[in-house]
């Protein structure tokens, strides 16, 4: 057997399977988004559904509710992340269980962290009454507004929560894997702890910080559940949105929810094209 | 390392880190509690009353928690062995050889890790349908694989990167069967690589949502559907025992395969390679 032949035969289920489910049903929702169905008799494409998606104020305000959303948690959580890990490099008190946490939160479904962060901070929740007891508030409404806010501040919290421990044990691990001999050799020529970090450590863990990063956003923009337990009903994230379009009682709102999914997907993916041309070009310098 | 660091910092690192612990355990406490209370009305800072309300209802027959513990933990375990069957090969062709067009084959399987789920899956509910895949578990697996795939083909096209294709050769010729070969020279060297790489594919078929909810159509019922809808019409005693449940089988999980999971297995590193 040749060896391009063994190539192929390795890689045909996984292509097929990606293939026909992922490209397949980006492929349907974008014949669908353009009104276009063979099988039931639409023969006629058209730009209809887009039209309304754009002409639509909400959208609008759902597509920068949603980049600030993925923008901020995953800012957020790499820097905490990249902290935390050079911390977990040391030997503190405590240290054994920091890793442990990490490695569980792992194991921790999104929705259970949202529940959690509702139960904690919404206006009658932990921290309110946390605030009531200590006299700081009378009534719940005297506590701030931090879920199903328009900040997004609940669930930005939840993200951050859920994806410190995910970027932050693979910068771990690609911090063991480095070791810590060129920032030896940049602190023993004269560089400051902040010099070795930021000209020698970082640029050498940017790769794996930035495809972990990557993820992040990516997860941040697309996710249900979690904008659906935690945010405001208007605007609602754009994956709310569209869920709420593809199952509204009117079937002709079936269109604008595919078009909407078509434009997240192409959203995610110029989004962080940018963010990987954007990011390598400022720390690599 | 350089010198023996000051009072003054090994301090800052103990306060950082007991902060850190704080904040990674503080969600769940008031689940755990809400679990136990019987009515905890604000400003209460404990229930003023304790009942194993909750507990009982999630255990009885009726609530269909425990089933759905079972149809959830199958599911997830049919999709992490399909993963597994299907990403190992497809990880060794990417991690060991070069070839014409492995570049479109990378990006194809990264894409679904980019692209958010929401956007295919309603494609994918309109072809399901001719399909007769749609409220069916198969069909819920079978979604479940778009998101589980990937990583499962990263950590492994990561481990056989830095494998040596030259053992294999060896115990071939002393006379090992390509069977023989597999089960003795390359899966002992791959495991570690499955075991993350199967451990992170149950977790993300474990979390999944929105795909089951919408390929399920409300009939297959995973624990994530059932704690949504009792944690949306309020009812947190409940919602607090069922969270419960459900983050166990991944803490199980973990304790089993944690030593896999520090920085000395390549694989986990292998997530930085996008």
């Amino acid at each position: 057997m040749s060896e391009r032949l063994k190539i192929f035969l390795m890689l045909v289920p996984a292509l097929l399977v990606i293939g026909l489910l992922f490209f397949g049903g980006l492929f349907i929702g974008l014949m669908r988004s353009f009104n276009y169905m063979p099988v039931i008799g639409l023969t006629d494409p058209d730009l209809s559904a887009y039209l309304s998606v754009f002409t639509d104020r909400e959208f609008y305000l759902s597509f920068l509710l949603t980049f600030h959303i993925a923008f901020t948690s995953t800012v957020i959580s790499t820097v905490i992340a990249v902290g935390a890990a050079l911390l977990l490099r040391r030997h503190f008190l405590g240290r054994a269980i920091v890793n442990f946490l990490f490695q569980l939160n792992l194991t921790i479904p999104h929705l259970v962290g949202a529940i959690g962060i509702l139960y904690l901070f919404s206006q009658s929740g932990s921290f309110a009454r946390l605030a009531a007891h200590w006299g700081m508030i009378a009534s719940t409404s005297d506590f701030p507004a931090l879920v199903f806010d328009p900040y997004a501040v609940g669930i930005i919290l939840q993200y951050v929560w859920k994806e410190v421990p995910f970027i932050g044990v693979i910068v771990l691990a690609n911090m063991q894997t480095i070791g810590e001999d060129y920032e030896s050799v940049a602190r023993s020529l004269g560089a400051t702890r902040w010099q070795s970090f930021r000209y020698v450590l970082l640029p050498l863990i940017f790769p794996g910080m930035l495809s972990a990063s990557v993820m992040v956003f990516a997860f941040t923009f697309g996710a249900y559940e979690i904008p659906a337990i935690l945010g405001a009903s208007f605007p609602a994230a754009l994956p709310v949105l569209a869920y709420r379009k593809y199952t509204d009682v009117d079937l002709a709102a079936r269109p604008e929810a595919m078009a909407m999914a078509i434009v997240i997907a192409l959203l995610s993916a110029v989004m962080i094209y940018l963010y990987l041309r954007y990011s390598r070009k400022r720390i690599r310098g | 390392m350089v010198g023996k660091d000051s009072l003054g910092i090994r301090s800052f690192r103990f306060l950082t880190g007991s902060l850190l612990i704080i904040w990674l355990v503080l969600p769940l406490i008031p689940l755990a509690i809400w679990s136990f209370a019987k009515g905890w009305f604000f400003p209460d800072l404990l229930p003023t009353h304790w009942s194993m309300r909750a507990w009982e209802y999630a255990f009885s027959d009726t609530s269909g928690v425990i089933d759905s513990l079972w149809l959830t933990i199958g599911i997830s375990l049919a999709a992490t062995v399909l993963s597994i069957l299907i990403g190992v090969p497809a990880g060794r062709a990417l991690g060991l050889y070069n070839f014409r067009g492995k570049q479109l084959v990378e990006l194809m399987i990264l894409a679904p890790i980019i692209v958010p789920g929401i956007a295919v899956v309603l494609g994918i509910h309109s072809v399901f349908i001719s399909f007769g895949l749609n409220n069916t578990v198969s069909g819920v697996i079978l979604v479940h694989l778009i998101p589980t795939l990937p990583y499962m083909i990263l950590v492994m096209s990561g481990v056989f990167s830095n494998y040596d294709p030259a053992y294999e050769a060896q115990a071939r010729t002393l006379g090992a069967s390509p069977l023989k070969t597999f089960w003795y020279v390359t899966l002992p060297s791959i495991m570690p690589g499955i075991i993350v790489g199967g451990l992170f594919a149950f977790l993300v078929s474990w979390s999944q949502y929105v795909l089951t909810l919408l390929i399920g159509g409300g009939r297959v019922v995973t624990l994530p559907l059932l704690l949504f809808n009792f944690a949306t019409s309020g009812r947190n005693d409940i919602t607090g025992a069922i969270g419960m449940i459900y983050i166990l089988p991944g803490i199980i999980i973990l304790l089993f395969t944690a030593r896999h999971l520090s920085g000395r297995n390549g694989a986990v590193g292998s997530f930085g390679q996008i």
